[in-house]
């Protein structure tokens, strides 16, 4: 493994994505990644009687999914590595329970999909581990009431605001792989970036600087200039955020090309109202695991820069009038 | 850009609420909503025999009622999105705050689901309310005698 710089990993034998598996709800499915989501809920209850349960049972089914994809059991599985935004990361750890496989719990909000990705890789690359399981999830409702208001309360949404997506995904990552999977080559891990944003309907605007922060480094240690990766997605800034990003990263001398995107901006119709576009952790796991993977796979994409962003408030936080910190990590996926 | 100027920069360059189209939506339906206050105290007044201040008290508390049932039906929050303040402001409004918490909490349990966390969005208007009155009482009391 190679370390660049402080922050960026070049691996020398990049893990293999030998199976990946999204669940969607049903204004995602409507969406514009529809026809890549591997299951679709009619009914955002998924038969539970709460949200939370929901949640718990789709983050269950999209890594289940996964490791049949990969064609494995969970008895091959070494670690399950995840997280996602309810408290206590419950959604999470609820949804090992039960599988006999070792357990690491992360957490950094929206971002934690590509830490999940990082650490996988990492182990894999360190010869600790041959095959893991990352997922992450967030449900719009289980997500509401937690950090917001009651779903039937009758007020108006901003139109810097964003809607959680509800959606999970999951991937399988091993030491070993088929040729013309896409492999982990490397990533950055990011800093904690606070520019002193405190409005929490502007996540957007929170995160942006943190992402800036990331893909700047990622950049300069890397070597690569952006034109390098086919596409280059953030995990959910929203249209705003991506915007805000572009322009930072302008400021800094670094202009980014047309392949730049977010995928909390892409993930929604104009006409569905989310205003400025899809949040929460399981919106880049799940355009991941659906879009990108899929992309990947059919050899229509080769090098893809994920960059998964996180807001690393809670409700008590920013109720005590505390600032919003940023985070972001890449991780570089190619088809080698 | 560093904490002072990004801020800022923010607030300037943020996708803003459109005013007049926001305001038009909350005069148009707060309006009607009152429309629909008044109708309901003129039929009972038609049937009932009562004073002023029971038939008031009776319409405000047919609009209770109408919010909380718009509330269960899953249709109040929907034009809430468009009528902002036109619809949070009459009193069905504040029923709708009181009913989405409860039925959010449902699942929690009847004490600490339902009638713990019923209150968290009416609550501090009921403790300005009250308190409020109080100070209103001191000073009829005091002042105007």
């Amino acid at each position: 493994m190679q370390r660049k710089g402080n922050q960026t990993y070049i691996f020398d034998n990049p893990p293999y994505i030998i199976g990946a598996y999204s669940v969607v709800g049903p204004k995602e499915a409507e969406g514009n990644f529809g026809d890549y989501y591997d299951l679709r809920l009619e009914n955002d209850t998924f038969e539970e009687k709460s949200y939370e349960k929901a949640e718990c049972k789709m983050h269950k089914t999209a890594m289940e999914n996964a490791v049949n994809k990969a064609g494995l059991t969970f008895k091959d599985i070494d670690t399950i590595i995840s997280g996602d935004i309810s408290n206590q990361i419950t959604a999470s750890s609820f949804s090992a329970r039960g599988h006999d496989a070792m357990y690491l719990g992360l957490y950094s909000a929206c971002a934690t999909f590509g830490e999940a990705a990082l650490v996988g890789s990492m182990l894999i690359c360190g010869g600790f581990m041959d095959k893991l399981l990352c997922s992450t999830s967030s449900h719009f409702s289980s997500a509401e009431r937690q950090y917001r208001y009651p779903l039937e309360l009758g007020n108006q949404r901003p139109p810097a605001a964003q809607w959680t997506v509800t959606g999970a995904g999951a991937v399988v990552i091993a030491k070993t792989g088929k040729s013309g999977a896409p492999r982990i080559t490397g990533g950055t891990v990011g800093k904690i970036t606070d520019l002193g944003i405190t409005d929490v309907n502007n996540m957007g605007a929170a995160m942006a600087p943190a992402a800036c922060e990331c893909l700047y480094t990622h950049f300069k240690e890397s070597g690569r200039e952006p034109s390098y990766y086919d596409l280059i997605l953030t995990g959910d800034l929203g249209k705003y955020g991506r915007d805000m990003t572009r322009y930072l990263l302008k400021e800094k001398g670094l202009d980014l090309p047309e392949t730049f995107n977010d995928c909390g901006a892409m993930i929604f119709k104009d006409e569905q109202e989310t205003f400025q576009g899809g949040s929460g952790a399981g919106c880049s796991s799940s355009v991941f695991a659906s879009f990108i993977y899929k992309q990947m796979s059919s050899g229509h994409l080769n090098k893809v820069l994920l960059v998964p962003t996180g807001a690393l408030l809670s409700k008590t936080s920013s109720e005590q009038g505390e600032s919003i910190p940023g985070i972001a990590h890449a991780i570089s996926i190619e088809v080698l | 850009m560093d904490k002072n100027t990004y801020p800022e920069f923010v607030k300037k360059t943020s996708p803003k609420t459109r005013k007049l189209k926001t305001m038009l939506w909350a005069f148009v339906v707060g309006g009607l909503i009152c429309c629909v206050g008044e109708a309901i105290k003129d039929i009972i007044d038609k049937y009932f025999n009562l004073t002023a201040v029971q038939l008031s008290a009776l319409a405000t508390m047919s609009m209770i009622f109408l919010g909380s049932f718009f509330t269960a039906l899953g249709l109040y929050d929907k034009l809430g999105r468009k009528a902002g303040a036109g619809s949070i402001v009459p009193i069905t409004g504040f029923a709708n705050s009181i009913v989405s918490s409860a039925i959010e909490h449902n699942r929690e349990g009847v004490v600490f689901g339902i009638c713990a966390q019923m209150f968290t969005i009416a609550g501090p208007v009921i403790v300005f309310g009250i308190a409020l009155s109080c100070v209103a009482g001191l000073v009829k009391l005091l002042i105007i005698g």
